[in-house]
């Protein structure tokens, strides 16, 4: 199996945690992984990405334009920012609540959500929105939306692992007091 | 702080295998000592991990650690991802303690920042090393211009002897194009003009990953160059025999590229080094496959890529000929919602409104102070800087009101000297210490102001107020920046002082503490003026539904209540103030 998954949101949303559940649960399916990540300033609000290169024959780890399989976005408008990776039928799974940028609410620049998830709407046929807002909601917690965006990811199928191994990957990485929290965020969008 | 954690690892004369790491910049600091320690060699193995960071993404400056291995003639360890990073450090002190070095092992950000799924040794099977303690030899350890003299000539003969090391060194690998044979097809021989002419690339660090990916089905001889210093001169040799062309893919310095053009002319080759220097790949900024892809496309003289060769050749998304998107959300980094700093860059402002000043800042999370509303950061140059260009700013005029902000952690690492510097000689200006606690930007590293040594020991903590004092300042004052008002009045009465003086700013780091409760707007009470969105810029606060009155976002909030301070009606309420400094009487600190 090879699979390219890019995840994107805004510095703080917790993309890296992501990122390192789906490398721990592709190993635990003894698949080779290579990952590149923001860090550094950008994690203070700024645009942030997690490249993840699933299976053989993935010489670096940086996808190529055209090539993701699957994005996870955790924000609208970075989804669309990271649309020109995705490869020609391939999957998008986005949270359709905002990050406003300070800029944007000082008056400096603008930014209009709804026309970012329009725009997805019309270019990914392949596409799942996940209400963040009805997730923390009814689940108690923002705090999980990187797992809730997980389980919408697993079942896009694109991810090209199962509930199993993102479970078992959990149960190393969570805290046991959120485990169940961690377990109904994962299952949220089915 | 580098150069200080450096002295104190430098286990170098007891046999003791040391690591020490830092970025480009931090080996900038580091680079007395690695200058002068070349020169008296080290005992036990030692590897200096330098971080370089192309783009740069998160540094000052795009400068090529390779480079200063040959500037301070330290052998250089390039990996290219994770898993040979993983091995080659192991070789890398090997060769230290070998040749008695220090070897530099110098990784760029695809290799640092990224995960990789390997195969890691059982915890027997690592070599374990019993330090033998210093033994006295002042003819070893002392460096005198006579024993300068004497190593300078070892080092370089030991480099000549490294060069033939590493041209049989397995990481320096030479990847054959398939031989031409009639009906074969042999694309590495291009048909340039009149005549066919065979090409080569040469590449390196992540660049070695790009390079292979892109190649697909094509067949180009690639020359990956894991040490390129000393530089394995006869492994370049070989690389080169029969290539009319050479195409050079590196980030930062051409070095490789350098190195190659030196081995043409030393043996007379006629062989033309494309790269950096020639125009055909970036000379600043960090690669990328799709630059990688189209320097090796120019370099072939493809005029469309052929479909099967490499992964990005068809880089236009599916979505190419769809609706242009809608207009993408800028994202300057910013100051966490709750950030301490905010508040003591808030009060600084409105107590010095209307007022000659220069805001001198330095480097940590606080240089997102001169993001917008804030704009409270004038000058960012490099670590401890802040400081004395405040100084040289007061003694060329004399009439503007200078500040430096340097965070705990900056202050500690090289803000001291500065102050000192300050002070002595007769500056008047305000030291403003934005202490939240930790080393935020760079990931929580402790320093000697938190009390947690760099193993975890609980020690006691070096008092900043205690430092400034000692230095000879008569006006130290400690604040809650949370608590607006004193803050305020604080920053108002110790600008007026004479001399130089400090303001310590005290509170922890969000992520350090649980949020203390979370504020939140009363509709009815808001009059939508803006004031807390317009001045503060916290990414906690926005616009309800209709874009008039101010909401706070619950899941970013702290209850830091900064707002709820400067709401002038009185509408923001339900956080909770930390109140964990300690305030002594009128915030003055008694040492």
């Amino acid at each position: 199996m090879r699979k390219n998954v890019i995840l994107c949101g805004v510095g703080g949303q917790g993309t890296i945690l992501a990122s390192r559940l789906i490398a721990s649960a592709a190993m635990k399916k003894d698949l080779p992984i290579k990952t590149a990540e923001t860090i550094g300033m950008a994690q203070r609000g700024g645009s942030v990405f997690s490249h993840l290169r699933i299976g053989e024959g993935a010489n670096s780890p940086l996808i190529a334009k055209g090539e993701a399989d699957l994005i996870i976005a955790f924000e609208p408008g970075e989804a669309v920012r990271q649309l020109p990776f995705l490869k020609k039928g391939g999957a998008v799974v986005v949270s359709k609540r905002p990050v406003m940028p300070v800029s944007a609410m000082i008056g400096k620049s603008s930014y209009d959500a709804d026309a970012m998830i329009a725009y997805l709407q019309a270019n990914v046929e392949h596409l799942t929105i996940v209400d963040a807002d009805r997730a923390a909601a009814e689940l108690g917690s923002a705090k999980t939306l990187n797992v809730v965006l997980l389980g919408a990811a697993i079942r896009s199928g694109e991810l090209g692992l199962g509930e199993a191994e993102v479970k078992e990957a959990m149960k190393e990485r969570v805290p046991d007091k959120f485990w169940e929290l961690n377990l109904k965020s994962l299952a949220w969008s089915k | 702080m580098r150069r200080q954690a450096w002295k104190w690892l430098l286990a170098r004369l007891t046999r003791a295998r040391t690591l020490v790491t830092m970025k480009q910049v931090g080996l900038n600091v580091a680079s007395d000592p690695l200058m002068s320690l070349e020169y008296i060699g080290v005992k036990g193995g030692m590897v200096v991990l330098v971080a370089d960071d192309p783009g740069p993404i998160s540094s000052q400056t795009e400068q090529d650690t390779r480079t200063f291995g040959m500037f301070s003639k330290v052998p250089v360890f390039d990996p290219c991802s994770v898993s040979d990073a993983y091995e080659m450090i192991q070789e890398a002190f090997e060769v230290s303690e070998k040749y008695g070095t220090p070897v530099i092992f110098r990784a760029t950000t695809r290799v640092d920042h990224g995960y990789e799924a390997l195969d890691v040794k059982d915890v027997e099977e690592y070599q374990k090393t019993q330090p033998e303690g210093f033994v006295k030899d002042s003819s070893r350890w002392v460096i005198f211009p006579r024993l300068s003299v004497k190593n300078h000539a070892l080092i370089e003969k030991r480099n000549v002897e490294l060069s033939d090391v590493f041209s049989e060194y397995a990481r320096n690998v030479i990847i054959r194009e398939k031989e031409y044979s009639a009906g074969a097809e042999a694309t590495s021989t291009v048909r340039s003009g009149a005549t066919w002419c065979r090409k080569g690339i040469a590449t390196q660090g992540a660049n070695y990953g790009y390079v292979l990916d892109s190649m697909g089905e094509r067949n180009v001889r690639v020359m990956r160059v894991a040490t390129p210093f000393p530089f394995p001169e006869k492994l370049a040799l070989e690389f080169l025999e029969g290539l009319d062309e050479v195409l050079c893919v590196e980030e930062l310095d051409p070095v490789i590229e350098r190195a190659l053009t030196y081995v043409c002319g030393k043996y007379g080759l006629q062989v033309k080094i494309r790269g950096k220097k020639t125009g055909d790949v970036p000379l600043s900024g960090e690669n990328t496959l799709e630059i990688v892809d189209a320097a090796i496309a120019g370099f072939l003289k493809e005029d469309a890529a052929p479909a099967q060769a490499g992964a990005c050749k068809d880089a236009a998304p599916a979505q190419a000929d769809a609706s242009q998107p809608p207009a993408l959300p800028v994202r300057p980094p910013v100051l966490c919602a709750g950030c301490p700093h905010r508040a003591s860059f808030y009060a600084v402002k409105v107590a010095m409104k209307g007022q000659k000043t220069i805001y001198c800042g330095d480097i940590g999370c606080y240089t997102l102070g001169n993001a917008q509303p804030l704009d409270m950061c004038d000058t960012c140059l490099c670590m401890g800087a802040g400081i004395g260009i405040a100084q040289g700013v007061y003694h060329t005029e004399p009439d503007t009101k200078c500040f430096a902000f340097v965070g705990d952690s900056t202050f500690f690492a090289s803000g001291i000297t500065e102050t000192i510097n300050a002070f002595y000689n007769q500056a008047d200006m305000t030291l403003v210490i934005l202490d939240n606690s930790t080393t935020a930007m760079t990931g929580h590293q402790p320093h000697p102001g938190t009390g947690r040594t760099v193993m975890g020991q609980v020690v006691e903590k070096v008092s900043m107020e205690k430092v400034l004092r000692a230095i000879g300042l008569t006006v130290v004052e400690t604040v809650d920046p949370l608590d607006y008002k004193l803050s305020v009045e604080t920053v108002k009465r110790v600008a007026q002082e004479p001399g130089v003086k400090a303001i310590i700013f005290r509170s922890p780091c969000i992520a350090l503490t649980k949020p203390s409760g979370r504020s939140a707007v009363d509709p009815e009470k808001c009059i939508a003026c803006g004031k807390c969105i317009r001045e503060l810029g916290c990414p906690a606060l926005i616009l309800d539904a209709d874009g008039k009155k101010a909401k706070v976002d619950p899941s970013l909030c702290t209850g830091c209540t900064l707002c709820e301070q400067i709401c002038p009606v009185g509408a923001i309420s339900g956080g909770c103030k930390n109140d964990t400094v300690k305030k002594t009487e009128g915030g003055k600190e008694h040492a």
